[in-house]
């Protein structure tokens, strides 16, 4: 355990250096939430009843943003090699390193999302749900978002790859974690249900992302 | 302990590289491969180190640690220094001490004996050619691994790195260590050679 503990710690310290993902994230995802009112102009109803999607959209792109350098930076620098050989299993590395990125660049979105609630005229109820919402669905993100970055690696396609394989499964995501939001804040559907799915989608991640990403490595070692 | 390959034949994209490769090294021996730019040298070091699958033919490791691959058993030092350029030099070795895990010693005394004490606290974004390799030699002495896979171990180290480096691996065959390493230059250590890629 003390191995994966030193990687988490790796990758959390790297992230927030100076080069690391961990504020382009929350920087990308600040700009988007405070252009938003810009342009849909000063219409307080209608800030209010696209602020969950906005919010939702926001952190769903900022946490793709810096997917892509996962296992990039790793296998450039032939640090992923030594991951391979360690005594460590490699789904476990895999799912460290991504608990990691999550921790380093999804948390900070959730932490953000209060100050943004408020340029989009969102009660503190609602702005509750939407970051309750984000906590059970950024994972999902993370850990699915994984297998996507483990085949861009392997495959030797950047950027464009992982977003056509992962966009079609944050999808789901996408969709649950809205209806979460809209039901806290408007009703009339209850905020259970989409929520209970909501978790569902990270759990079911969490156990598929790290086996397939260290699958997908596996397979293409070179 | 001993390392033998049978019939080892390795296929990259499709080309193959060499095939029925025999090659044979216990304890205290080193083994230098050597042969021409592009004749399978570095593959050989993957295909032992688990990081390519043989084509044909099989690597084993006799008399290690029975619960343990060959690979968890290795130290692979490639081209790529498998350092952090954000991270201090003491910090890039002391995740590897923590991740690698097994039998470790202090990263300080590491550092001292590869001379680059003086630059623990600075980061590894600085650090010359020469001095990234001596911080992956370092990471050899940290964490024990009776085999070393060296792929052009002494590639930008000076006169005096190179000389240091030969009396560590003197040392590590002392104890008992194995060393596979493909290298254009004398080891510096009574080696074995094993010819790849020779075309007849």
């Amino acid at each position: 355990m003390s191995a994966l503990g030193a990687l988490i710690r790796r990758d959390i310290r790297i992230a927030f250096r100076v080069g690391g993902g961990a504020l382009i994230g929350v920087m990308f995802f600040l700009t988007v939430v405070v252009l938003m009112p810009f342009a849909i102009g000063p219409d307080l109803a209608l800030l209010a009843r696209l602020g969950p999607a906005i919010l939702w959209l926001g952190a769903l792109l900022a946490s793709l943003l810096t997917l892509d350098r996962l296992f990039l930076a790793d296998h450039d620098d032939g640090s992923l090699d030594l991951i391979t050989m360690s005594r460590s299993p490699l789904e476990l590395s895999c799912a460290a390193k991504a608990l990691a990125h999550w921790l380093a660049a999804g948390l900070p979105l959730i932490i953000a999302t209060p100050v943004l609630g408020l340029l989009l005229n969102l009660d503190v109820s609602a702005t509750a749900a939407v970051a309750l919402t984000l906590l059970a669905g950024t994972p999902a993100l993370t850990f699915t978002g994984m297998i996507g970055a483990a085949l861009a690696v392997t495959l030797h396609r950047g950027g464009l790859l992982l977003a056509v394989l992962v966009l079609p499964l944050s999808i789901p995501v996408l969709i649950f974690g809205v209806a979460a939001s809209e039901a806290a804040i408007t009703g009339p559907l209850s905020f259970g249900g989409p929520f209970s799915i909501l978790c569902a989608l990270s759990l079911f991640g969490l156990v598929i992302g790290p086996f397939a990403a260290a699958a997908s490595l596996r397979h293409g070692l070179d | 302990m001993r390392l033998s390959g049978r019939e080892v034949g390795c296929v990259r994209g499709g080309r193959e590289v060499f095939s029925g490769l025999n090659f044979d090294a216990t304890s205290g021996e080193a083994l230098a491969v050597v042969g021409p730019n592009g004749s399978g040298k570095t593959s050989l070091l993957r295909l032992i180190a688990g990081l390519l699958m043989p084509s044909r033919g099989s690597i084993v490791l006799e008399g290690g640690e029975a619960e343990l691959t060959l690979a968890e058993q290795s130290h692979y030092l490639g081209h790529r220094d498998a350092l952090k350029p954000a991270l201090s030099v003491s910090e890039n070795l002391n995740f590897w001490r923590d991740f690698l895990g097994g039998e470790k010693s202090d990263p300080a005394e590491s550092l001292a004996i590869v001379e680059l004490d003086h630059a623990a606290h600075l980061p590894a974004a600085f650090l010359s050619a020469g001095q990234r390799r001596r911080l992956s030699i370092a990471r050899l002495l940290t964490v024990r691994r009776p085999v070393w896979l060296l792929d052009e171990p002494t590639n930008a180290l000076d006169t005096s790195g190179q000389k240091l480096f030969a009396t560590l691996m003197g040392d590590h065959l002392a104890r008992g260590g194995l060393i596979i390493a493909a290298t254009h230059m004398p080891l510096g250590v009574t080696a074995h050679t094993l010819r790849v890629g020779d075309v007849s």
